[in-house]
């Protein structure tokens, strides 16, 4: 773990970077802002840790819990919210065991995420499996999706 | 046959989740076979585009055989063969498969200026922007004109904010020419985090070099070497595009040090958002760069007097500085003959929710919302009547049926109550409850309130709760009166922006649908069948079947009976989430 913190913080040094390309560095290194990494580059840094997580906590993109192995983002921008989209959450809750009041299964193999919009609202109501973006999805190609997802038949792509 | 073959296929994020990838593939696989190759020959091309626009009809697909185009629509892959064989090779389009009369219907009262290359230029190939005339605009002001000069273009073109406010971009500059000391910043606003709203995602996505190019021009007029682009973390391939065209434009000597051989240097970094919509506020913006909580503070000072870093800063939205080579290429003259007398040139909007052709759209200022909704979009989803549209997201209102014909310009929009905003524009349909739209606003602005400022964070709260409660059936006598009072607080006493302009939404869905707020609060009624707590399903026996379609489809099991005789719902289990509704083919069930 230290290592890959030091090269981190090489990185923020050589780039004049900020608190918040650190903690976006991390969360990409670790899938989640790991407590115990953030006190490291903390004391570092000599920068006390509240610092950190008031950035974290401000933001939505970080997490301070591990997400699941595979992540479903639901877009619940205007259009899609319009179109049917929180029934299509409830679903994928439902469907995925996710716990209430938390956005990850207790096996860690599902996380089902919010998201304000991903401006694909001509397609909407959206949905992303593991970075593939599924448009004018309906509560049927969404069973199917998650059939899929549950069997491991899901194609992992890199697109988007 | 040596023919000149060049396909452009749709690689916005639309066209990708719409299988643009597996298209593209199946061209380079059919042109790669050797019977095809023996045919046409060398010249064949496969480009990826960016958004065209008609995002609905995607994949759409250009073949131009010779100069001469035709467009096909909802393209799959499997598709590409038959459309080499007989349109490429043979020379006869496939006619089923080409865009059909409305396509045309939905470009006819366009007017394309950030656009025109969007859908036309690889974003991915410099080159392919600078044969279509790109970066002439920078070679001719670093050439020939000075920073004075170039403001006084702009100034004259009446260009103004495109990300919702309409400050005049020439002023703007003017007051950053102005201010003193050799480091001052020049920042793209691509923090677009209005929801239904995908403009400068698109623009970042089609056509990044634009954007850069506008940059390039801005930074000289004010003298401001640095320059940031705030983008996005959710725009991933916005992101991955800025980049590369950066990367080409340093290569090609338009970024960097002493660009073109004038002396000047300009240096283009991208930041990304990490996702609050508060950080589209300039102070929280500049925040949020510095490594900050996104939260604002209060003005004056501005951030042209005392922004990033402490030193002068100009932040201009993508759109805004997308238009700048276009007009620096055609004149203030060109751009300002378009549009209203106070509302000049052209304005994006992304037409979304119940439209029939939903996409992005480029219309001249001032045009009639009619135009927009009937003719450019084809009219309403599944032969429903408009009930209203919403502009500016959560900072805006909505704007009902019944003024259908105001005029889309900064100050008619004003005067309905709603706002241009950075351009959605979502449509909504007599199955939408306007008190369920005012509440989901109210929800997301509650939900991004920074927290610094009490009227905003507790003004928005307050809102929400009287909001919910409304929707739930729990709605008191008074309430329509205190989320009046409420919302003229939150409006005139919040710190920045995002609070002053909160209670928007709830504003002018009172003043225009009073009635359906009442009858959520005194009939216990949602009229438009929406809030779940006002609803109850029901079968009527006389019209069931007993076809079982609806015992099926229920989540909760809520639905019993025997085959072929009348079904039942049993409230006590019963969800509410209408899915028995929508599947039933004889009508027999109702709500209400």
């Amino acid at each position: 773990m230290e290592k890959k913190l030091a090269g981190i913080l090489t990185r923020y040094r050589e780039n004049e970077g900020n608190l918040i390309s650190i903690l976006q560095d991390i969360e990409h290194e670790f899938g989640f802002l790991r407590e115990d990494a953030i006190n490291w580059v903390s004391e570092q840094l000599d920068i006390p840790p509240a610092k950190f997580f008031g950035i974290a906590t401000f933001y939505a993109q970080f997490h301070l819990k591990p997400k699941g192995k595979n992540v479903i983002t639901a877009c619940c921008g205007t259009a899609c919210h319009v179109k049917g989209s929180e029934r299509l959450i409830n679903s994928l809750v439902k469907e995925l065991n996710i716990p209430d009041g938390d956005d990850t299964s207790e096996d860690l193999k599902y996380t089902v995420e919010k998201v304000n919009c991903v401006g694909a609202c001509s397609i909407a109501p959206v949905i992303i499996v593991n970075k593939t973006v599924h448009g004018k999805v309906t509560p049927d190609k969404l069973k199917k999706e998650m059939k899929n997802l549950k069997e491991e038949k899901h194609e992992y792509t890199d697109y988007i | 046959m040596n023919k000149d073959v060049s396909i452009k296929v749709c690689m916005g994020t639309g066209g990708i989740a719409a299988g643009g990838v597996g298209v593209i593939a199946s061209f380079e696989k059919a042109f790669a076979s050797a019977n095809i190759r023996a045919t046409v020959e060398k010249n064949c091309s496969v480009h990826k585009v960016g958004c065209r626009g008609f995002c609905a009809r995607d994949v759409l697909v250009d073949v131009i055989v010779d100069g001469a185009k035709s467009t096909y629509e909802y393209i799959k892959p499997d598709m590409v063969e038959r459309i080499v064989s007989e349109h490429i090779v043979g020379g006869s389009p496939v006619g089923d498969w080409l865009v059909k009369d409305d396509y045309h219907t939905f470009h006819d009262k366009q007017v394309k200026v950030v656009l025109s290359d969007c859908g036309e230029v690889d974003p991915e190939d410099i080159d392919s922007y600078i044969s279509r005339g790109g970066y002439e605009a920078a070679k001719k002001v670093l050439e020939t004109m000075s920073p004075q000069e170039t403001i006084d273009v702009i100034t004259a073109s009446g260009l103004r904010g495109r990300g919702g406010a309409g400050f005049p971009t020439g002023t703007k500059w003017n007051m950053a020419i102005k201010a003193p000391g050799p480091k001052k910043y020049l920042i793209c606003n691509a923090d677009e985090g209005d929801p239904g709203a995908f403009m400068d995602r698109s623009v970042v996505e089609g056509n990044p070099h634009a954007v850069i190019e506008g940059m390039l021009i801005g930074a000289y007029a004010i003298a401001a070497p640095y320059g940031y682009v705030y983008i996005r973390a959710e725009y991933p391939l916005a992101v991955e595009r800025l980049h590369l065209a950066i990367k080409q434009a340093k290569e090609r000597g338009f970024l960097g040090k002493n660009i073109l051989g004038k002396g000047f240097d300009f240096n283009i970094k991208v930041k990304l958002g990490a996702g609050a919509f508060v950080c589209g506020e300039e102070t929280a913006l500049i925040a949020s760069i510095e490594g900050k909580r996104g939260q604002p503070r209060a003005k004056p000072p501005f951030p042209v007097q005392k922004g990033l870093w402490g030193y002068p800063t100009i932040i201009n939205n993508v759109e805004t500085l997308a238009n700048v080579p276009y007009i620096m290429r055609k004149g203030a003259a060109w751009y300002a003959a378009m549009g209203t007398e106070k509302s000049k040139g052209t304005k994006v909007f992304a037409l979304t929710g119940k439209i029939l052709n939903s996409g992005l759209i480029e219309v001249p200022m001032g045009i009639p919302l009619r135009e927009v909704i009937y003719d450019i979009g084809g009219g309403i989803e599944g032969g429903k009547k408009l009930k209203a549209v919403q502009t500016g997201g959560p900072s805006g209102g909505c704007i009902p049926a019944s003024i259908v014909d105001t005029t889309l310009d900064y100050e008619s929009l004003g005067k309905v109550g709603s706002i241009m905003g950075s351009g959605g524009m979502v449509v909504l349909d007599e199955t939408d409850c306007m008190v369920n739209v005012a509440k989901y606003f109210l929800q997301f602005t509650q939900s991004e309130s920074c927290g610094k400022c009490v009227p905003c964070r507790i003004g928005t709260k307050r809102l929400l709760e009287i909001l919910t409660r409304i929707t739930e059936g729990k709605g008191r006598e008074g309430d329509l009166d205190l989320l009046e009072t409420l919302s003229s607080d939150v409006k005139t006493s919040s710190l920045c922006g995002l609070g002053q302009s909160a209670p928007n939404p709830v504003l002018s869905t009172i003043k225009y649908y009073r009635d359906e707020y009442e009858a959520h609060i005194f009939e216990k009624r949602c009229p438009a069948g929406v809030c779940k707590d006002l609803l109850s399903y029901g079968i009527l026996e006389e019209f069931c079947k007993g076809c079982t379609a609806c015992t099926r489809v229920c989540p909760a099991g809520a639905i019993i009976g025997e085959k072929k005789k009348p079904h039942k719902i049993i409230q006590d289990i019963c969800i509410k989430c209408g899915a028995c509704f929508e599947t039933c083919k004889f009508k027999a069930i109702k709500k209400g």
